[in-house]
């Protein structure tokens, strides 16, 4: 099986020389990432100085701006790797820009997933006086972390690049369907042995429209941040591996010399 | 047809899957192990009934032709049809015809002889008869049958896997280095059990480092260089 | 050949393997039970608080042991290319990870009931009548989810370079579930701390949809994962 795709510019089967572009920018991406920016700056401006204080929270309420948004992304990073693993294996193509969608996909989802357990932690010492409550959304969301690290890992485990896709793709549809088991084992959990308090404070949160509106920005801004990275991590995942299979070309042209020197 | 460096033109290759098409049907070829490109280009072909014998220096890719052929190792590049089916969409079809005694032998050390080629034969649903009398033809039947494989010699061993393969009735067989660590008994009885294989219809495919004695059985011999066929003798 | 054919021959082969073997006697129940006593030592051999855990240190102990188990069962297959040999042969995949798995089912069951004497023994532990059903259902579709993720995380990392440390990776986020679900059930039919008998029947729902799911999931998806 050859590996091309999705232009049809690449890996020349007799080693010649096709020069694909060195960049992984093209118009579309320079308009999404031009409406990130603005999107962000939008969001700065109206988390840190529009949008008012909270009542119960104070100023801790500005997190949430980046809280909130940083794991709706995660969980459409993590939806979008499955929905691209279901494709890449379900098709007959079994086209490995599918596969490349689902990876740079979780490598995003795992670092805003990150970003979202560093922010809602500070905000939880903030608001709760403690780090880390074992809340159901919480708990799922940390298992959640280290099950899509394991995905990273099957990633890198080396072989053919049909290989790669073909291991993590079935392990991205697993890890989803995780998602929901995690969360209702969690859930029944806590609500078995309530702790109280935690769940009345985060119901407190009274949102104004200011408040609401900035998280819609919120929201809207990282979205375009992860469409944004996405299209860029794809493009560079391809490139590397047009890199490996012309690396391929230049090792099958020595192979043959040195065949044909004897 | 033959055995030249890639890019041959394309050959009418209508092949039955059972019949008299030929068996092994490589064009240019290329496997990789790792980044390695094992095979370079391997252009080939079998006839059914051939024994055909591959030489070449270690690394020259005949481990990784064998286990090509045997569907273990993927076609990264050209076509390769076996038994009629085109491996790269068909392996499944392939795969029960073909037998394949590599390095590794493929028993479980804390079973028994007997116990071995019984759970192999049973796999693809071999007769007790069958299960039998393939143990009998390698002579593993009596007094070793009730041994624990990691008692084994290498040469029982060997014998042991043989057995099995015969058990699972391959039409193709592909054999690495079978005769190493036989004994001079065992490696007569393996000659004839592959001439006996070979005029019953199946096809045997042998890597060998011990050319006397391959040459000998062989009916016709590829020399493989930097993973691609060279030149080829018909004897 | 069906697949539930070659699932019974491989599981019942696997089964013979561990019997001759004695690695279960010999190394995986002395870990098990090890981890049980160091479990009782940092917790300052505190009996009040190791009654009350016990469940939950049952089914860790279980977890840890699992990962022994399931790299045991594939070492077996990998140490002489018996899982090439297999691929070669064309046997059904979905029957492979069916027979692993049932393997391993058959294997954990004895580990836990050890387990659980040891708890008895060790951490004061009492089983009272009216629980056993609810602990035997448990029991048995908590270790059949179990069974099935190893199987399957097994057979992906079986002969990749670093397996010791993708298996448990994998592993161990996925098993989570049966983890609180497995405790908390068992916790109610042993009636430890104020765990009343009908909590746990949802708990038993919950261990038997993530048994059909890694189940289900694992056997169709086991042919790609081990091919190539």
């Amino acid at each position: 099986m050859t590996t091309l795709d999705p232009k049809p510019t690449d890996t020349p089967s007799d080693g010649g020389t096709v020069t694909p572009s060195r960049s992984t920018g093209t118009n579309a991406t320079r308009v999404i990432g031009i409406a990130a920016a603005v999107a962000m700056a939008w969001l700065v401006l109206f988390a840190l100085v529009i949008s008012p204080a909270d009542v119960n929270q104070g100023e801790s309420v500005r997190l949430l701006y980046i809280h909130v948004p940083t794991i709706w992304v995660a969980y459409l990073s993590f939806v979008v790797t499955a929905v691209a693993s279901g494709i890449y294996l379900f098709t007959k193509k079994h086209s490995l820009g599918w596969d490349r969608l689902a990876g740079a996909s979780a490598e995003f989802g795992v670092a805003f997933v990150g970003l979202t357990l560093i922010v809602g932690s500070l905000w939880g010492r903030l608001t709760w006086g403690v780090f880390w409550q074992w809340d159901a959304r919480l708990t799922t969301t940390a298992l959640l972390f280290v099950a899509y690290i394991g995905y990273l890992a099957v990633r890198r485990l080396g072989g053919s690049h049909q290989q790669r896709a073909k291991r993590s793709a079935v392990v991205g549809l697993l890890s989803v369907l995780l998602i929901p088991l995690v969360h209702w084992s969690v859930v029944i959990w806590r609500s078995l042995h309530q702790t109280a308090s935690i769940a009345n404070t985060e119901g407190d949160i009274k949102m104004d429209g200011t408040m609401l509106f900035t998280l819609f920005v919120g929201v809207v801004a990282f979205s375009l941040l992860y469409v944004w990275l996405v299209m860029h991590r794809t493009r560079a995942m391809a490139m590397e591996d047009m890199l490996e299979d012309r690396g391929l070309d230049v090792a099958l042209a020595e192979r043959r010399a040195e065949g044909a020197g004897r | 047809m033959s055995a030249a460096a890639p890019s041959e033109p394309p050959a009418a290759s209508a092949v039955a899957s059972d019949g008299s098409g030929p068996v092994v049907e490589l064009r240019d070829v290329v496997a990789t192990l790792g980044n390695f490109p094992a095979l370079s280009g391997t252009t080939m072909h079998v006839d059914q009934g051939e024994i055909v014998l591959l030489r070449g220096p270690n690394g020259a890719g005949k481990t990784t032709l064998l286990r090509l052929c045997a569907g273990l190792v993927p076609v990264v590049r050209g076509t390769a049809t076996i038994l009629g089916h085109d491996l790269t969409v068909d392996r499944e079809r392939v795969r029960p015809h073909v037998g394949l005694l590599g390095h590794q032998n493929g028993l479980y050390a804390d079973l028994t002889v007997g116990e071995n080629v019984r759970f192999w034969g049973s796999t693809v649903g071999a007769t007790t008869i069958e299960i039998e009398s393939a143990m009998e033809r390698m002579g593993v039947a009596d007094r070793l049958e009730s041994v624990p494989v990691s008692k084994l010699s290498a040469g029982q061993k060997r014998r042991t896997a043989l057995a099995a393969l015969v058990a699972r009735r391959a039409r193709l067989w592909l054999l690495d280095e079978p005769h190493a660590g036989l004994d001079q008994r065992a490696r007569d009885e393996l000659d004839e059990i592959l001439t006996q294989a070979s005029q019953s219809g199946a096809t045997v495919l042998v890597a060998s480092h011990e050319l006397d004695r391959a040459e000998s059985l062989a009916t016709r011999t590829i020399d493989l260089i930097a993973g691609h066929a060279g030149s080829e003798s018909d004897r | 050949m069906s697949t539930w054919r070659v699932g019974w021959l491989i599981a019942r082969k696997d089964l013979r393997i561990e019997w001759r073997s004695r690695v279960i006697t010999n190394q995986v129940l002395p870990f098990a039970f090890v981890t049980m006593v160091i479990f009782g030592i940092a917790l300052d051999a505190n009996t009040d608080v190791l009654e009350l855990v016990a469940p939950g240190l049952v089914w860790l102990a279980t977890m840890f042991s699992l990962l022994l188990l399931v790299q045991r069962a594939f070492s077996v297959e990998a140490d002489d290319g018996a899982l090439d040999a297999m691929r070669v042969a064309g046997v059904d995949a979905r029957g492979i990870f069916l027979g692993k798995a049932i393997g391993l089912v058959v294997q954990l069951l004895v580990l836990e009931v050890l387990l659980l004497c040891a708890a008895m023994v060790l951490y004061g532990e009492t089983i009272r009548l009216d629980g056993v059903v609810l602990l035997v259902t448990t029991m048995v579709s908590a270790t059949c989810g179990l069974a099935a993720v190893g199987t399957l995380y097994g057979g992906l990392a079986a002969g990749s370079k670093g397996r010791e440390t993708l298996l448990p990776l994998l592993t161990l986020p996925a098993v989570a579930p049966v983890l609180i679900g497995a405790t908390r059930a068992v916790e109610s039919a042993l009636g430890t701390g104020v765990a009343e008998l009908s909590e746990g029947w949802q708990w038993v729902s919950l261990l038997t949809v993530f048994a059909v799911v890694f189940g289900v999931g694992g056997a169709l998806a086991f042919g790609p994962l081990i091919d190539e």
